[in-house]
Order: C-alpha cells, then sequence, then structure tokens
C-alpha cells in the first residue's frame, strides 16, 4: 500500500457486504522459541525463492521512454545503460534523414538476457519534440501514446476470456534530458513535465554534463532541483508514493542530493590506466562514462535499473494505470464494451 | 533477435537487471504472502489436529466439541481463522476455512451447498473489487486448496465423497488426505490408496495436479517431486501432543505398542503433505486465479451484467 493515495471522486462503492462468514478471533502466532528445538521449521521463506525462480523464468517487459531535444545524447545514453545498440544510432542527421516535422514516436524492442535473466527492452524515441520554431503542445503526441498504452492494457483486462499475462506495453519510466545550459530549465522543459508527471514516472537527466565543471554543475542541478519544487513537478521517485521509513530515507537522499543526474554517455571505448573503459576521448583528457568522479551516468544505471526497476513498474502500474483506469470508470460512456470472445484470444480455460 | 553488442570482447558488458529477482524478492518480504486453505471432511477425522500439526500453531484453542444430539439440528458452518506466522523475515496470513457439520446430517443431500456458495462468495467479491474504482487494497479471500478428508474406515470413497468433489472440483484446487492413517498398515494404505485413484478416475474428479519439475531443477527436487506426485492421495496422521521417543521429543500418538510420529516419513505421508503444500503455494494460488477464478468470471460475466 503506497501512502498518500490517488482517491476518485466517487469515494470507493463499497462491496455489497455479502454475509460475513462467523470469523473466530486471530489467534495470536507463537512465538518460534517454543519450537525451535521440535522440527519446527514449516519452510515459509522457501515461498519467496519459489518466486524469485519463478521471476527469472518468466522474464520481464521494461518500457522506457526518451524524450529531449534531437543532439542531447538521447540514442546513445541508452545504448550505454543497456550496453547493445537498442536505441537507433544517429550520429548527426543524415542527409536523407530530415527533422521530423511534427513528433513522431518510434518503438523498438530487444529482447536482452543476463544472468539468466530475460528483460524485452523496449526503448520509445521521440524524435522531433522541441525542434520544431512553434514547439506549442508538442507534448500531446506523447501524452497521447503514454495513454493508448494505458487504453490497451484496460481493454485486455476487462475482456471476457483475457489472457493469462497482459502484455505490457506501457511506459514505465520516462528519461527528459535537459540541455546543459547552465542556467536553468526551459519553458518547454517545464511545460512537458508539468504535463506528463501526472501520467508517467518522468527521470529528468542533464545531458552531456561534460560541459560543465564541477561547480557549474552542482549549482545548475540546485538551481534545477528548485525550479521544480517551486513548479510542483513530482518526478520519480515520488514522495507520496514512499512506502516505508526505509524507502523514504532512501529516496529524500537521491531527490534531494542526486537528482537530476548529470551525465554523459558513449558507446566507444579507450585504454586508461591499463583498463578499457567508456568514454569520450578530448584533447584536455579522456572522459570516463562510468567514473563517478567525472559524470553520474553510474548513479543513473543503478537506480534505474539495479536499484528501482521493479519500483518503477510498480508505481505505473499501480498508482498510474489506476489513476487512468478510475478517470475511464468515471468518464460517461464507461469501460469498453465487453468484447466477445475473438478467435485470437479464445484460449480454453477448462 | 539480439541487438548488436559493443564489440570489445574485455568489455564486462555487465548492465545489472539481472538484480531483478532480488528488487522483486525485497518487495515480497515486506509484503507478506497470504493463503486460504479450506478444511472439508466428516467429523471426527482429525481435521483440527492435523492443520494444527502442519502450522505448529493452535489454531482452535478453545474447542468445544459438541455431543450427537447437537449434531442433528446443526447445519454446515462456515468458520474462518486468521493466523500469522513469520519465519525467516517471510510473513504468512493463512486463513483456515473450517466446515463443521458437513457430513454430519442423517440426510447430507444438502451440505455441500453451504460451501460451495461460500466459494462463489469469495470468487464475486473478488470480481466485485477487481471491477471497482480502488483497486489499492483487495484483499483476496478466495479458497487456494482445499484438503477433503476421506475417512480411512471404509473401502474408498463415499457417494458423498464422489458428488462433493464433482461439485467443486471446478471452483477450487481439491488435495484428497486421507485420514487417521495409523488405523492402517502398511499394505491396507497402498490399496485404499490406488481403489480411491481408481474411483477419482472412474468418476471423472479432477483433482489438483503437481507440476512436473522442470528440466533445470536439481535432481533432489526432481525426485522430490516425483515422490511426493507418486503418494498422492495423502496418507496423514495430527497430533498436538509430544512424546518421548527414542530419547527425543517428537509429535505422536503413544500406543500400547508404539509410537506413532508425525514427522516420521515412515509412519506416514504428514511430511509430503506439509512439503506439497509449501513449495506449491504459489502454484495453488496461480492456478486458482488463472484457472478456477477466470472461469467463474467468463462465466459470470456471459451471464450478464458486471
Amino acid at each position: 500500500p503506497y501512502a498518500g493515495s490517488v482517491e476518485s471522486k466517487n469515494e470507493a462503492a463499497m462491496s455489497e457486504l455479502v454475509p460475513e462468514p462467523r470469523q473466530k478471533p486471530v489467534v495470536p502466532m507463537k512465538p518460534m522459541g517454543i519450537n525451535a528445538n521440535l522440527l519446527g521449521y514449516i519452510g515459509i521463506d522457501t515461498i519467496i525463492e519459489q518466486m524469485r525462480k519463478k521471476t527469472m523464468k518468466t522474464g520481464f517487459d521494461f518500457n522506457i521512454m526518451v524524450v529531449g531535444q534531437s543532439g542531447l545524447g538521447k540514442s546513445t545514453l541508452v545504448n550505454t545503460l543497456f550496453k547493445s545498440q537498442v536505441s537507433r544510432k544517429s550520429s548527426g542527421w543524415n542527409r536523407e534523414e530530415k527533422i521530423p516535422k511534427t513528433v513522431e514516436i518510434k518503438a523498438i524492442g530487444h529482447v536482452i538476457e543476463e544472468g539468466g535473466v530475460k528483460m524485452k527492452l523496449t526503448v520509445i524515441d521521440t524524435p522531433g519534440f522541441g525542434d520544431q520554431i512553434n514547439n506549442e503542445n508538442c507534448w500531446e503526441p506523447i501524452e497521447k501514446y503514454i495513454n493508448e498504452q494505458y487504453e490497451k492494457f484496460l481493454k485486455e483486462e476487462v475482456n471476457i476470456a483475457r489472457k493469462k499475462r497482459i502484455p505490457d506495453t506501457r511506459v514505465h519510466c520516462c528519461l527528459y534530458f535537459i540541455s546543459p545550459t547552465g542556467h536553468s530549465l526551459r519553458p518547454l522543459d517545464l511545460e512537458f513535465m508539468k504535463h506528463l508527471s501526472k501520467v508517467v514516472n518522468i527521470i529528468p537527466v542533464i545531458a552531456k554534463a561534460d560541459t560543465m565543471t564541477l561547480e557549474e554543475k552542482t549549482e545548475f542541478k540546485q538551481r534545477v532541483r528548485k525550479e521544480l519544487e517551486v513548479n510542483g513537478i513530482e518526478f520519480y521517485p515520488q514522495k507520496e508514493f514512499d512506502e516505508d521509513l526505509e524507502d523514504k530515507t532512501e529516496n529524500d537522499k537521491i531527490r534531494q542530493e542526486s537528482m537530476p543526474f548529470a551525465v554523459v554517455g558513449s558507446d566507444k571505448e579507450y585504454q586508461v590506466n591499463g583498463k578499457r573503459v567508456l568514454g569520450r576521448k578530448t584533447p584536455w583528457g579522456i572522459i570516463e562514462v562510468e567514473n563517478l568522479s567525472h559524470c553520474e551516468f553510474a548513479l543513473l544505471r543503478d537506480f534505474v535499473i539495479r536499484t528501482h526497476l521493479q519500483d518503477l513498474k510498480e508505481v505505473t502500474h499501480n498508482i498510474h494505470y489506476e489513476t487512468y483506469r478510475a478517470k475511464r470508470l468515471n468518464d460517461n460512456g464507461g469501460l469498453p464494451p465487453m468484447t466477445v470472445e475473438t478467435e485470437e484470444n479464445h484460449e480454453s480455460n477448462l | 533477435q539480439q541487438p548488436a553488442q559493443f564489440t570489445n570482447p574485455e568489455t564486462p558488458g555487465y548492465v545489472g537487471f539481472a538484480n531483478l529477482p532480488n528488487q522483486v524478492h525485497r518487495k515480497s518480504v515486506k509484503k507478506g504472502f497470504e493463503f486460504t486453505l479450506m478444511v472439508v471432511g466428516e467429523s471426527g477425522l482429525g481435521k483440527s489436529t492435523l492443520i494444527n500439526s502442519l502450522f505448529l500453531t493452535d489454531l482452535y484453542p478453545e474447542r468445544i466439541i459438541p455431543g450427537a444430539a447437537e449434531k442433528i439440528e446443526r447445519t454446515v458452518q462456515i468458520e474462518a481463522s486468521t493466523v500469522e506466522i513469520e519465519e525467516r523475515g517471510v510473513k504468512l496470513r493463512l486463513t483456515v476455512v473450517d466446515t463443521p457439520g458437513y457430513g454430519d446430517a442423517i440426510n447430507c443431500r444438502d451440505c455441500f451447498k453451504t460451501i460451495i456458495s461460500y466459494i462463489d462468495e469469495q470468487f464475486e467479491r473478488y470480481l466485485h473489487d477487481e471491477s471497482g474504482l480502488n483497486r489499492r487494497h483487495i484483499v483476496d479471500n478466495r479458497v487456494h486448496c482445499c484438503f477433503y478428508f476421506i475417512s480411512p474406515f471404509g473401502h474408498g470413497l463415499k457417494p458423498l465423497d464422489v458428488e462433493f468433489m464433482k461439485a467443486i472440483h471446478n471452483k477450487v484446487n481439491i488435495v484428497p488426505v486421507i485420514a487417521k492413517a495409523d488405523t492402517l498398515c502398511l499394505k491396507e494404505r497402498e490399496r485404499l490408496k490406488k481403489r480411491i485413484l481408481d474411483e477419482i478416475e472412474e468418476h471423472g474428479i479432477k483433482i489438483y495436479h503437481l507440476p512436473d519439475a522442470e528440466s533445470d531443477e536439481d535432481e533432489d527436487f526432481k525426485e522430490q517431486t516425483r515422490l511426493l506426485k507418486a503418494s498422492i492421495p495423502f496418507c496423514v496422521v495430527g497430533s498436538n501432543q509430544l512424546i518421548e521417543a527414542k530419547g527425543k521429543k517428537v509429535r505422536g500418538r503413544l500406543y500400547p505398542w508404539g509410537v506413532v510420529e508425525v514427522e516420521n516419513p515412515e509412519h506416514n505421508d504428514f511430511l509430503k503433505l506439509r512439503t506439497m503444500l509449501i513449495t506449491h503455494m504459489q502454484d495453488l494460488q496461480e492456478v486458482t486465479q488463472d484457472l478456477h477464478y477466470e472461469n467463474f468470471r467468463s462465466e459470470r460475466l456471459k451471464r450478464g451484467g458486471r
């Protein structure tokens, strides 16, 4: 259960109460000590181990969206994050490839495997965002795409004969790229994040951070944090969804000190001190992407992938999706009509 | 189709999402686990004792056993008790649904209606909650597993056993259990087990099938699964008493001719039953969700109205 709540206008209709079976009072648990030396082990903790094994076998979906002006290194960064060419790589625009006139949504899926765990990764790119002369409402196609994925999921969920594992195309994480001007956020940044933080988990990142010195970086980050706060923009991890004190302490530190992560991406390797590292070579030195004293890429990676991956999915499912669903239920017209089993999703349950 | 990896073979290329199961683990441990077990069987077959033995708790502390005269008037009741068990940081919230009165009446014709209604009500409630606006705190009271107790005194299944199991096999996972196994010697047990399995097949009763061990499991686990599957229906003895046997204290029943040890695999299948339940708790929930509940739901929605 999440602290804070997303309440719908009509407070939840209480289920019509079927008569409760006569409940015995809850029996307090016998302290394990008494049974300790008398074959007192049941084995409940093994259930969790089974679940872990299951997760590994089933594999999981993860959908990450990148938003930002072209040239901010979005594709490179995603490739660096997953150490594979998962995003369309463009080093500058080819002659044939023009800047799209509107925001396009391009989703590319890959299956990658590590340590026995299979991940179906989908990278959703948004070329054209912020690149026009007039960028008014350029977040609308993006918001529309996100909502369309919620709708798709909802339709499947209300089906009479529904799939065992509903395919999940919902956007779990949206990396928003801030240009390293060193001054402040731009109006477009604020507008986008204001609108979209209500429907998706936004993680702001400062792109191409190798253009700033350490002091400039610290100041810029502080200013950006302040601006986000003043404008009421709740980026991920949102304060109201901290589950317990442990989460809150961990997330407070991330929210107040580390974010937004100032990152550098690269898919080229160089030799530094006898090791091969990912980096950018300049006349004045080699910027090591995974070196914490150079940039915060490793923090972003650990945050998104190694510690908060599951949480990103859960917040998407339990909060953002539920908000969408509640709105749909409340709208006149309600849910889409229950579909009769079509050929494609008829599976005998018996 | 695998995306192109960065070319240098020396790059460790470790991303770190292999850590996802640990993240899921951490959340599961925090959340804990819920399970609802129903026990059905005639009075006096040792159901309560067995449940207490399985979970090392005393679920029924102040029990008053009614006499025969009182039983005549009684209809089947549904009594649910919940207990929270914690082991090595993992919390299990176990609900045991007892069905006293089953099989007691002289005319048992209607005795399983109450039970079936109860199972359906839990499905109905879950369906209602799942379709509602606020889904944050849905409680899952659906029955994940039903231990059906078969009397060791007969020659197999009784007509009531057959009728009941056929009435609920599409609604809940049935695990048939032969109670009070200490009334039978080993040969009699084997005979009874075989007889019951034959009758189950003859009547087309669907009991819960343990899934085969996957090919990548270790040999011990595979062997354990084979053993479990071969022992169904489990022949069990329960006891709340500790007896001194061979210099140590064991749960058992003391007879003039010896001690029946509950947790001795040579004496009865208690440990197998417990192992099966624990290692398949998640599967039992999944089958309930993916099969029984989905059946209920699609029937219900087809019949009309949400």
